[in-house]
């Protein structure tokens, strides 16, 4: 017993004698579980078993890793193939306080694209967290992007704004970076090639 | 007991803070990284990792590894891969990239990061040695944003090896850094206290326990501080400052309820009950399935006994029989559930998870017996890791049975492009070579015709830059004269004169603007690459997509049926592991539920007796009243 549980079980008996000292005795173990940290292990998980559990999640985490990086290839492979490939990037300009709320993508007039941000996304983003918007397939030379953004200012106005460009597909996978700025400014929207 | 388990109080803190490198995600040059980051930043650590390592590996199967953009983060990709990992309790692969880093030939700068990544890895792993042996592998160039993280650890390593003397020289020398306010000064005073130095650690815990400009998490610590210093002057009899320093616990945060019940207690211990109802009433109307508030629940009544309140107190005795009666038919409904098998497919449920307060949702969920107590059930660490990996075994199998659907489909795209291709390439191929002969013939001729003005350059030749119309008549005149040969007459001989006239006319032309012409001829070239380099790129552009017809649907047939069996072997090991965790989660929760049953239960008996000794008490004291 720790010298907490003395103490509480020990004042309060010299103090009166109305309280029971079982009582006592019970009621300094709430206290106990702040200090000794842990609960208890239960006597039938041992600490052995569930640290070898944890570690077959491991081993099976690492399985489906590398079945995952397999996936992804064949996948690459399978529906973007480089000579046609195309990946439009999403990123937030550093020290931008804007709330984004959507980006909608059209490639050569059709649309492609429309996310809706989530909290954890938006922070994602805020942190310099680069999302992958899309992926897709466009045949080599010159194509048109829209781009619309909307949202909210720090003042509370909500915001769109759209965009056209202008991009080269090669024969090579083509990456396509747009970074989202300050609305009112000249650059809201800005598009650079990677 | 309390300083045996002071190395469990030693605050980590910062630890994981650096997880995600923001540094590395600003001037970012590679966007697959940033994705990854993108990913890492909302803890999707498995994506994160999958897009990271992808990456990578990518990068060093280049020739050129330096002309990739990830050249520019490698060393960042490379620590973030091991931060990741360490997120995703990857326990056993964090630290492998780290190593390769550090291994590396690399700057200083990042090799010193590394090592202490790597230290920071095997503290992580419970191996204060092996951090130890990486911390004193750093020396030279620090970067600065480190430097005071690694001394930071270093206490951490000592603290785990048993030299708290060490720490706290080390952690003298932190208690300027602003990123590491708050957990330094804590840490020092545990560390203070672990070195058998009381009073300097209860000074220092004060000190900690009334900085300022803290975020959410030195907040929190400095509750701690507080809560901590409370303790140990209690521990001492000194109950007066223990109350003053428990009062500084904040109202709302983590630790206000242990505060509250603690405060209480040293009012009470002080014998000073008056004041001891204040804290206690409030935490008495707190969440009941809290421990401290269920503590306090008893508490409070026992603290109106004392003050001779004993109708007051009988009144509340009843009350906490009747609570704890209400919270035993909750644990063992709880218990039913759990073992009814409720409670895994409580905490699966994707539309809680969705909110960044799940548990706390889940508790408030009707129907759902089995959540009421499941705060306090991650209150164990033991309960929180079997619950994140059984969480982590869920997401793992949606994952894999959404990939054994994706193979049907990738299947099915396979099959229609072969429909679709196969009776087209063989005509397409033969148009092909034909138009592939003449551009060959073309690029031919481009070339002689280049070879042959290069050689002008040295050897002139006037009249290979003669026009059509001057070959033609040049080759007339050469006719003219072959036809007249000897001249016969005089009017053969003005013919002839005449056309020799004329073919110096055209030599004369040809000489003198020779220079003119061969520029033109070059400048027409030039022009010519123009065209030629349009024709190539089409070329390449046809080749590349010929070869991409046919790799849309060669070539995937082996790979498909080898990862379909992968994932479905994958598959088959995660139902066993997860039904293993998934018992050892309801195991561990109906023991702690049974350990919180007993203690209801004592609680209820003592309430029992207790009311009916304060009922007593009461009733005797209402009597000497009448009669009085």
């Amino acid at each position: 017993m720790s010298r907490y549980a003395a103490i509480r079980v020990r004042r309060p008996e010299g103090l009166s004698t109305r309280m029971p000292t079982r009582l006592l005795a019970s009621l300094a173990v709430a206290w106990l579980a702040l200090f000794a940290g842990a609960a208890a292990v239960a006597q039938d998980v041992s600490r052995e078993q569930m640290k070898g559990l944890d570690e077959q999640v491991q081993e099976i985490k690492a399985d489906v890793l590398a079945i995952a990086a397999e996936l992804s290839q064949l996948e690459e492979r399978l529906l973007f193939p480089s000579n046609t490939q195309v990946a439009v990037f999403v990123s937030l300009a550093a020290g931008e306080s804007y709330r984004l709320d959507a980006v909608e993508l059209q490639v050569n007039g059709r649309p492609v694209a429309h996310h809706i941000y989530s909290y954890k996304e938006l922070e994602a983003l805020k942190k310099g967290g680069v999302q992958r918007i899309y992926t897709g397939n466009v045949p080599t030379g010159e194509h048109e992007l829209l781009v619309a953004v909307s949202g909210k200012l720090p003042s509370g106005r909500d915001f769109t704004r759209t965009e056209n460009f202008r991009f080269t597909k090669g024969v090579e996978p083509k990456l396509v970076g747009i970074t989202l700025g300050d609305p009112d400014s000249g650059a809201g929207i800005r598009l650079g090639d990677w | 007991m309390i300083r045996r388990s002071l190395i469990g109080l030693f605050v980590l803190g910062l630890a994981s803070t650096s997880a995600v490198g923001a540094d590395a995600s600003r001037g970012l040059r590679d966007l697959y990284f940033g994705e990854a980051l993108y990913y890492a930043h909302q803890e999707r650590y498995l994506d994160a990792l999958e897009r990271l390592d992808a990456e990578l590996g990518q990068h060093y199967r280049l020739d050129e590894p330096p002309l990739d953009t990830l050249h520019h983060h490698v060393g960042h990709a490379e620590f973030s891969v091991g931060d990741f990992e360490l997120q995703y309790r990857m326990h056993h692969r964090a630290g492998r990239a780290i190593r390769a880093v550090l291994e590396g030939n690399v700057d200083e700068a990042v090799r010193n990061e590394a090592a202490f990544r790597l230290a920071r890895i095997h503290f992580q792993k419970d191996q204060p040695v092996d951090a130890l042996h990486a911390l004193d592998r750093i020396s030279g160039e620090v970067p600065a944003r480190i430097r005071d993280e690694i001394e930071f650890l270093r206490a951490n390593v000592y603290m785990a090896l048993g030299q708290p003397g060490a720490a706290v020289e080390v952690l003298r020398r932190v208690q300027r850094s602003d990123a590491l306010k708050g957990f330094a000064a804590y840490n020092l005073g545990i560390a203070l206290l672990q070195d058998g130095n009381q009073l300097e650690a209860l000074a220092q815990l004060d000190k900690a326990g009334q900085l300022r400009g803290l975020d959410q998490g030195g907040l929190a610590i400095r509750d701690r501080s507080n809560l901590l210093r409370g303790a140990l002057l209690m521990d001492a009899e000194d109950f007066a400052p223990a109350q003053l320093t428990l009062e500084r616990v904040r109202l709302e945060g983590p630790y206000s309820n242990q505060a509250l019940l603690s405060a209480g207690w040293a009012h009470a211990s002080g014998e000073k009950f008056e004041r001891a109802l204040v804290p206690w009433s409030m935490l008495a109307e707190r969440e009941v399935t809290d421990a401290a508030v269920q503590e306090a629940i008893l508490a409070l009544p026992y603290a109106y006994s004392q003050l001779n309140v004993h109708g007051r107190a009988a009144m509340l005795y009843g009350q906490a029989v009747d609570v704890f009666g209400d919270e035993l038919h909750k644990v063992d409904a709880s218990i039913r559930s759990i073992r009814e098998g409720s409670f895994l497919d409580a905490l699966v449920r994707e539309e809680i998870r969705q909110n960044k307060d799940w548990v706390i949702r889940l508790r408030s969920l009707p129907e759902t017996p089995e959540t009421y107590y499941l705060m306090a059930l991650m209150a164990s660490h033991d309960f929180q890791t079997a619950l994140q990996n059984y969480l982590d075994l869920e997401d793992l199998r949606k994952r894999l049975l959404a990939w054994q659907g994706s193979f049907d489909a990738f299947e099915d795209i396979i099959q229609h492009r072969g429909t679709y291709y196969q009776p087209v390439l063989p005509e397409l191929d033969h148009q092909f070579r034909e138009l592939d002969s003449q551009i060959r013939l073309r690029l031919e001729q481009r070339k002689r015709i280049d070879q042959r003005l290069h050689a002008m350059l040295t050897s002139p030749r006037a009249d290979f830059l003669a026009t059509a119309d001057e070959r033609m008549a040049l080759e007339a005149m050469a006719r003219l004269e072959a036809g007249i040969g000897e001249p016969a007459s005089d009017q053969d001989a003005a013919l002839l004169e005449r056309v020799q006239r004329l073919r110096g006319l055209i030599t004369w032309e040809l000489e003198t603007r020779y220079h003119e012409r061969f520029t033109e001829a070059h400048q027409h070239l030039v022009e010519l690459n123009t065209v030629v380099d349009a024709m190539q790129a089409q070329y390449i552009a046809f080749v590349r997509t010929r070869q991409a017809a046919l790799h849309s649907y060669v070539g995937y047939d082996e790979q498909i049926v080898q990862l379909r069996r992968r994932v479905a072997g994958a598959l088959e090991r995660l139902q066993v592991l997860m039904a293993r965790q998934g018992h050892m989660l309801e195991v561990v929760a109906v023991n702690e539920l049974s350990l919180r049953r007993q203690r209801l239960e004592t609680y209820q008996n003592q309430a029992r007796y207790a009311f009916a000794d304060s009922f007593d008490r009461a009733a005797k004291a209402q009597a000497v009243e009448d009669q009085g």
